[in-house]
Formats: C-alpha cells, structure tokens, sequence
C-alpha cells in the first residue's frame, strides 16, 4: 500500500478550512478563533498549530524559514523544515530578508519584517487569563465582556510580591486597544516588535486549536500601569562575543574553562549576516 | 419631584423563582402555595413582587427568616443570579428609566464596578481567598479602570486603615485571617469605588458579639462620613434597629411590611412582624 | 574570515533517526506484519481505538513501525488519518443487529438469550504459560481441526446471534427507564470542529472513544472509588461485528438503496444508574438512567469506564473533577497529552532566559534593601 501525499500534506478542503480560519483572525485583531486543528507527523506542542498555517498558505513560489529559540539549526526547527521540504519541494533559507514566510518558536527575528513577508509563531497556550482561570467556558465570556481585570491583577500582585513585574517570557499584550492576547513564549524584548509590524503576524495553537492574528499596522500594547512601565529583558553593556553586535537578544554561555558567562546573539542567522560582513 | 426626593434606587415587583412552575401555582394564588413553594411540581417562589424604595444616604433594612427570599433578592440586585422578571432602576446610570436587569451583560459589569459594592456573608463569595488583601481590593480598582499602581496601594492602604486592618498584613492573603478581618477586607472592597450603593447582605452573622459590635460601628461610621446608602440583610432585628433607618419585613418571599424602623418596633401591624419584635429581648 | 555556517543541527537529527533504526533491527529481527495481526489483536484493538481509525493492516504497520509502543503507533495512525479524504458518513448503525461473539450482563441473572461468555480474558487464570515459548504450527493446526470440530457435536441452540434483544428494551417496557424522543441532529464531527463549552452528548462520546485507554479507566475508576457520585451495574456488554451502510451518494434517499461496505468488531456497554427526578409531586422518584460505551476492537474496560464517564458528565451540578466537562475532555487525548509532556524536552532556553531575567532583578532589588 503506497501512499501519495498531496501538496504540502494536506488535502485542499482542509487547507481551505484553515485559511478561512486565519482570515477571520485577521478580521478581529487578538481574538482566538477556534479551528479543527488535525494531528500531524509531528507532536502536539512541537509547532503543529503553526505547521498547520504555514502549511496551508505555503505555495511553489514562496521561500520558508523556520527558527526556534532563534536558531535555524535547532533540532524543532530542523525536524518542521524537513517536513514541509519534503511535501512542497520549496526554497528553504536560514537568510530572514530572503524569506517569505518565516515560523518561529519563541522569538521574532532581530530584522524587522517588511510587507511582503508573513511571520508564523507557534503558541503553546493561547490563552493569557488561563493561570487566573482555568474554566475555556468562562474565559471566552471574558473576553466577550472586555474583562480583562484577572490579567492586571496578576501583574499587580508581582509588583506588590517582588517590587516590579515578573512575567518571564509571554508577556500579554493589548491588541487593537481591544483584546488582550497571548504573544506566545517570545521574550519581552520582542513584545515591542509586534507593535506596527509591516509583516502580517500569525499564531497558532495546535493542540488547543486555536488561530489568532495581528494584522499588519496594528497597535500592539504590553500590559503595563502608568507608574510601573513594561521592561524588557536588559542587555546592557553585552556584546556578542562573536560579531560585536548590542542591543540585541542574547544567548548566556557558560565557558566550561572559566566559569564565567559570556554572550551570543540568540539569533543565529542574523549574527552570521554581520559576521560575513552584512549590515 | 427634583432629584433630592427621587429615590436612588427603585426596584418594581422583582420575582425570582426556581422551577418551571405548573398550571396550578404561576398565578401565585396564595391557597395553592405552601409558604413559597408549591406542592404540586415543586417550584420555589423565592421573591413574589417585590417593590422598594432607596433614598440617597439612607439605610434600608431588610429582615425576615432564613427561606424569606431576602438573600435571593440581594444576589439579583448584584446580578449574581438572573431574574424572572422585574425591573430595577438606579437614578443617575443613564436617564434612570432604563431597567438594570434589561443591560447586557458588559453593562451589568460596569455598574457592578461603578455603581455597587456588595459584602457577602460568607466571604468566599466576595474575596478571592489566594491573592492578597491587597490585591483584593485592587482587583476593584482595576476593574473600574485605575492603572495606576501607586495611587490604588495608596487607595487600599486608606481603606484598610479605615476598617482597622494593620498594615504590615496586607499583603496577606484573607485565607490566614480571622472571620471578623475578612468582613473588613470585604467592606474595604466594596467601598473602594466609591460606589453610591452597599449592599450588606447578612455580614456579621456568624461572628462572635464583640466582634459584631464593632462591624457594626465600622458600617454607621461609614455610612455617617461618606453618606452612602445601604440596604442591609439580616435575619437579626438588633442589627436592623441599629443601622436602619426605614426597614421592610419579607416573609415566604413577599413583603409584608413596611416603615420606619422606630414605627415598626414600636408598632408592629403584620402578625409576623409583631412575633419578631415581642420575640426580641 | 570565512564564511561561517552552523549545519550542526540536521547532521545530528539524521544521525539520531538512524540509531532509532539500528535499535528497531539489531536483533535481525524482521518483524513480519501478518505476525502482528494475527497475534497481537489486543495491541491492534487498543491502538485502532485510540487513533479513530478502524483498519487493522495500517495498525499492524504502525505497531512495527513503533516497536510496539502505543504512543508511537497511535500518533502515527492519526497522522496519517489526517491525510485521508473524508467523502462519507456511514448510516446509523442499531447495535441491536450485532453479530453478537460475547454477551453478558450483571444486571440480571438470565437474559433473554441467554449469558453468552465468549472470548474474554475474564475466565482465565492469569497464569504464565511459559510453554508459548514452544508453540509449533504443527501443533496449532491441530488443536484448531479438533476445535472446528467439537463444534458439531454441541447442542445447537435456535437463538439468532444477530437479533439479540436489548436488556434495556426490555426496562424500558417496565417503564423503569424513560422514554426518549427521536433526536435527529447531526452529531457534531469533533474531527472538523473544534470542542465547545458546554459540549453536547455526540462531542463527549466521541472524545471519550479515541481517549487514551489508561487515562479513560483512571478517570473512570475515580469516578467509582468516590470522585464521583456513581453506584453503576452493567446493564449490557456487547461484542460483536456490525455492518456499515452508506446511502448511495446518487440515490434518492430510498433506504434500500444504501451500499454495503464491510464490517467493523466493536465493543458496546449499556450501564445503569438509579437517579432521582422530580416527578410532579412532593416525592422524588427513581428512575434508571444510561450511560454508553463504545469502541472499536474489543475494549472492555474501557468501555465501561466510557460509559461511566458519560454518566458523570450528564450533571448539571459538578462536584467532583470527574464531573468536570474540561477536566476529563481537554485531558485523555493520548496524542495531545503525550505531545504536550513530551514537548518540554525542546530546547526553552530563550523563555528560561527570560525567567531568569525577572528572578535576577527581584533579587537585586531586594538586595538594595528596599522593602515597602
């Protein structure tokens, strides 16, 4: 029994179902729209929401990027790349400015992304109020009714705990000055860079089924108190040991001789660009 | 009638019941039920019509039995619980004729947040027992729209102080206080809006008598300072005699009088009003 | 300098998936697939059930593709589930026309049909027989002509095999459970939608019947034990084949002019509740309340776990966490809940990085002495 795989795995009416999913995302900034996500080759919680947008947008002309936690050569990242190589034969790049659709796992690339490009991040859980509420049945009312106090109290009680905010990664965001969203595990250093992207941003969850979207141009706000602002990670005075670069996210290496830490641009592609004489 | 005489709030025949109902009881005939129940297929006429009057810096009284509807009529002013039919009207929330239990449900949240403060008398209901006191009575704040971190701790820290919370626990959950504390936690959440209505729904039941005393002083305090109008719940005509200025007698679900306080303990003209007050010592 | 390129990564990936082959074939086993399925038929009942697709060839398959595990083989089979076109809904099969192979009930001594034990571990004495070891063709030729044979010479019964009658049809006659109206809604496709709160009936019987089998007996033993307010007898147990019909796509809807597509082995549990309703008067009544079960293959006990479970969500008024409709649906996907604790092997040191920010800073401020 052989079997042939359609173009990019699935077949037709699923792709369609999935991309009239991601147009009503796009439709209503920030809000989760449910979708019949399907098993894929790969674990739920290894990028299948995200496979499955890249998955049914991808065409023959497009050129695919894929990084996690920065890097293109991370084992996620390798194993998602191979699949979709393997069942759409398109042009693979580690190179972000050559990329025409880009699905990341935690971080958005160091380049800002112009408008021909699409940025697909996977999401583990989309929805920002679950450590306030456990129940799906009551957080989808509170999202109908703008009730978003549970997500404020929360930071309140960190300040109050610790003196400031201590979300790590997956700060929540206000989208569209309407509906509070999950960025996904990005690091706060990338919040900001959701906010008026030129790139169209998608986000999916596979195993909770749910597609949600910032469209191109879109406000995109960390939720913050006047008196308490949003702080993103510091990388104050850290270079990265191997292209010099600043201002940018950065890997911790403990150096097994010295025992101390030195730094490393998190995003690989972009440190190799500078290193091979770009920017 | 210039605002200074309408009522703040006016509630218009508010029946609440558990239960279809059948052929034989929906007219409420009185001969069919059995006190607020009907034999027949077992449905529970909690509230049979009741309507009320609130003035502006009053405190209404609401007493009766444990099964009066009294409990029941205070979680449908506070939109715990939905109602059959009626309607409630709150002077001042847009021209005052729209019907509160009519909003939608965006709405009834907004003035839940700006409108009302209401203290339960278990306070599991109206605390969130894992985060700080604090954080309790900034959650109110925030759900109003303050986003202002120093400003609400400052807020909270001026109503613990005023119910006599000491500092140095506030960032304690309720959960590691004592009953009497987090009654006063609950009465610092519910003013911290300034909302113009409490509700006090049977808040010293349960606690021990000096410690009633001194919630009890706490509320006219309040009530003296801030010129808030209540309505309070409560089973026990001493509290009532002590905070009420006018005062409604609910028995099986009905009103069955009404007055000032003073009248109704001096005078009482239902046949149950006058068992509760000769039975008080 | 050079030009510099990390390529670390997928060399060390295509490194791994062949040690995972060399692990499979360096006994120089060559696992034959007719050998799976004609001996494995629990592994193949389980693994068809969990993974919603009843074809016993692809389990096989996927079993030795999975050296044998259920996470592995299951996973595979969805997977490739999600590639399959979806052109028809069967008809609605009545269970009541099973080609009955095992029948029993505990609710009652004697049934009309009679106690049919069949094939069923139950009778056994869980023994090791390490005499399987020497197990030869030869022998089990044997063994079959004289099993075939033996056959003949029992006492024939006239009962119908396949017009068994219900153990709840006949309740129901007594008026000990209530009747029902004919719902003719499409069940939901929880395949094509995704899950909704409150759920109805078809969402939750379609979750509980591809749930993981563990997960779906330990929820279903809490539910007995005491998380859950259950006192079940077993009405009705079943296995047997039904037959798969669907409508001729170009007919007219006559209901003779159905195809036929083949058969499908399933296990099939009625369980029984006495719950109370208000019946018009002051007394509350008993009365008898179902709960279903149903898998592919033969899958005892998780059919009946499945059952009470079904039970368990039927409550307006949840007490305890087997109750709890998010609780128990969101939880015995075996690819989800696999997929999900498995992905925490990924590299997160972007996240932790972040962690490690936030635990830094409180440390440095409290370090600073300031306490409010």
């Amino acid at each position: 029994m052989k079997i042939k795989y359609n173009y990019a795995y699935f077949d037709e009416g699923s792709k369609r179902e999935i991309r009239r999913a991601m147009l009503k995302a796009v439709a209503i900034p920030g809000y989760q729209v449910p979708f019949a996500s399907r098993e894929m080759p790969i674990g739920r919680g290894w990028g299948t929401g995200g496979l499955q947008l890249t998955l049914s947008l991808i065409g023959k002309d497009d050129t695919l990027k894929v990084i996690d936690q920065g890097s293109d050569e991370s084992v996620n990242a390798v194993n998602i790349k191979n699949l979709i190589a393997k069942t759409t034969g398109v042009d693979l790049t580690d190179d972000t400015e050559s990329a025409s659709l880009i699905q990341s796992r935690h971080r958005i690339p160091e380049i800002p992304l112009n408008s021909d490009q699409i940025l697909i991040l996977q999401v583990p859980i989309p929805e920002p109020l679950r450590t306030v509420e456990a129940s799906e049945f009551t957080t989808k009312r509170l999202h109908a009714e703008n009730e978003y106090s549970g997500a404020w109290l929360m930071l309140f009680e960190q300040i109050i705990k610790y003196g400031q905010m201590s979300t790590g990664a997956d700060h929540p965001v206000v989208v569209a000055d309407r509906y509070v969203m999950a960025p996904s595990p990005i690091p706060r250093f990338d919040n900001p860079k959701m906010n008026q992207s030129k790139a169209l941003i998608l986000l999916g969850a596979g195993r909770e089924k749910k597609v949600y979207a910032i469209p191109p141009y879109t406000r995109v706000v960390s939720l913050a108190f006047n008196d308490y602002p949003f702080q993103v990670e510091g990388f104050k005075d850290k270079t990265c040991r191997l292209c010099g670069a600043e201002g940018v996210y950065m890997d911790e290496i403990i150096d097994d001789n010295s025992e101390t830490a030195s730094y490393q641009c998190n995003d690989a592609s972009f440190c190799l660009m500078r290193l091979n004489g770009g920017n | 009638m210039n605002d200074f005489e309408a009522p703040i709030l006016t509630v218009k025949r508010l029946r609440k019941q558990f239960g279809n109902g059948c052929g034989k009881c929906h007219e409420l005939d009185e001969s069919k039920l059995e006190k607020n129940y009907c034999p027949m297929c077992g449905t529970i006429y909690a509230c049979r019509d009741i309507s009320f009057d609130v003035y502006k810096g009053e405190i209404l009284g609401v007493v009766g039995e444990s099964g009066s509807g009294k409990s029941t009529m205070m979680q449908c002013l506070y939109f715990d619980q939905p109602v059959t039919s009626g309607e409630v009207f709150l002077q001042g929330y847009k021209d005052g004729s729209d019907n509160l239990f009519k909003q939608s449900a965006q709405q009834q949240r907004y003035i839940r947040n700006h409108w009302l403060g209401k203290v339960y008398q278990n306070p599991i209901y109206g605390l969130k027992m894992n985060f700080s006191s604090i954080g309790n009575i900034a959650e109110k704040l925030i759900a109003a729209g303050n986003r202002d971190v120093e400003s609400m701790i400052n807020r909270a820290k001026e109503l613990l102080t005023h119910v006599n919370i000491p500092l140095f626990r506030m960032k304690e959950p309720p959960h590691n206080f004592s009953g009497g504390m987090q009654q006063r936690v609950q009465i610092a959440k519910a003013l911290s809006n300034n909302p113009p209505i409490l509700l006090l729904d049977e808040i010293t039941t349960g606690l021990d008598l000096s410690v009633q005393a001194n919630v009890l002083d706490l509320i006219k305090q309040i009530q003296r300072e801030l010129n808030i109008s209540m309505i309070v719940v409560s089973h026990d005509l001493a509290v009532i005699r002590m905070l009420a200025d006018r005062t409604i007698v609910m028995l099986n679900g009905r009103i069955v009088e009404t007055g000032l306080t003073d009248q109704i303990l001096e005078d009482p003209q239902h046949p149950y009003t006058q068992q509760l007050v000769y039975s008080l010592l | 300098m050079g030009y510099v390129a990390v390529k670390g990564g997928t060399l060390a990936i295509d490194e791994s998936i062949k040690r995972l082959k060399f692990e499979r074939l360096k006994n120089q086993t060559v696992l034959n697939v007719k050998d799976i399925e004609g001996g494995m038929r629990g592994l193949i009942d389980t693994v068809m059930s969990e993974s919603s697709l009843y074809n016993r060839e692809s389990a096989a398959i996927a079993i030795k593709q999975a050296e044998g595990s259920v996470e592995e083989a299951v996973f595979l089979l969805r997977a490739y589930r999600s590639t399959l076109p979806r052109k028809h809904y069967s008809n609605t099969i009545d269970t009541q026309n099973m080609h009955v192979e095992r029948r029993i009930s505990s609710c009652f001594k004697d049934i009309q049909g009679g106690q049919i034990l069949g094939a069923a571990y139950d009778y056994t004495h869980r023994l090791i027989d390490f005499s399987l070891d020497d197990e030869y063709l030869d022998d089990v030729k044997a063994w079959l002509t004289e099993f075939e044979a033996r056959q003949g010479g029992v006492e024939q019964s006239d009962i119908c095999l396949n017009q068994l009658p219900k153990v709840t049809e006949y309740l129901r006659q007594e008026g000990l459970i209530s009747s029902y109206e004919d719902d003719d809604n499409e069940p939901v496709d929880i395949t094509k939608k995704n899950l909704e709160f409150p759920t109805v009936r078809s969402e939750r019987l379609q979750m509980l019947s591809r749930g993981q089998t563990g997960a779906v007996t330990s929820l279903g033993y809490a539910a007995l034990r005491g998380y859950g307010d259950l006192h079940p007898t077993v009405g009705e147990l079943r296995v047997g084949n039904v037959e798969v019909y669907i409508d001729n796509p170009l007919g007219d809807g006559n209901y003779h002019d159905c195809f036929y597509l083949g058969q499908l082995q399933i296990t099939e549990v009625e369980t029984y509740v006495a719950r109370s309703t208000n019946n018009n008067t002051d007394n509350s009544q008993l009365q008898l309340e179902i709960g279903y079960g149903a898998c592919f293959g033969q899958n005892e006990t998780k059919s009946i776990a499945m059952s009470m479970l079904d039970l368990c969500l039927e409550t307006d008024n949840p007490k305890y966490p087997t109750q709890d409709e998010e609780f128990v649906l969101f939880h015995i996907d075996s690819v989800e809940s696999t997929g999900f604790i498995s992905h925490l092997k990924l590299p997160h040191y972007v996240t932790f990085k972040s962690k490690l920010d936030s635990v830094r800073k409180t440390r440095d401020k409290e370090g600073a002495g300031n306490e409010d």
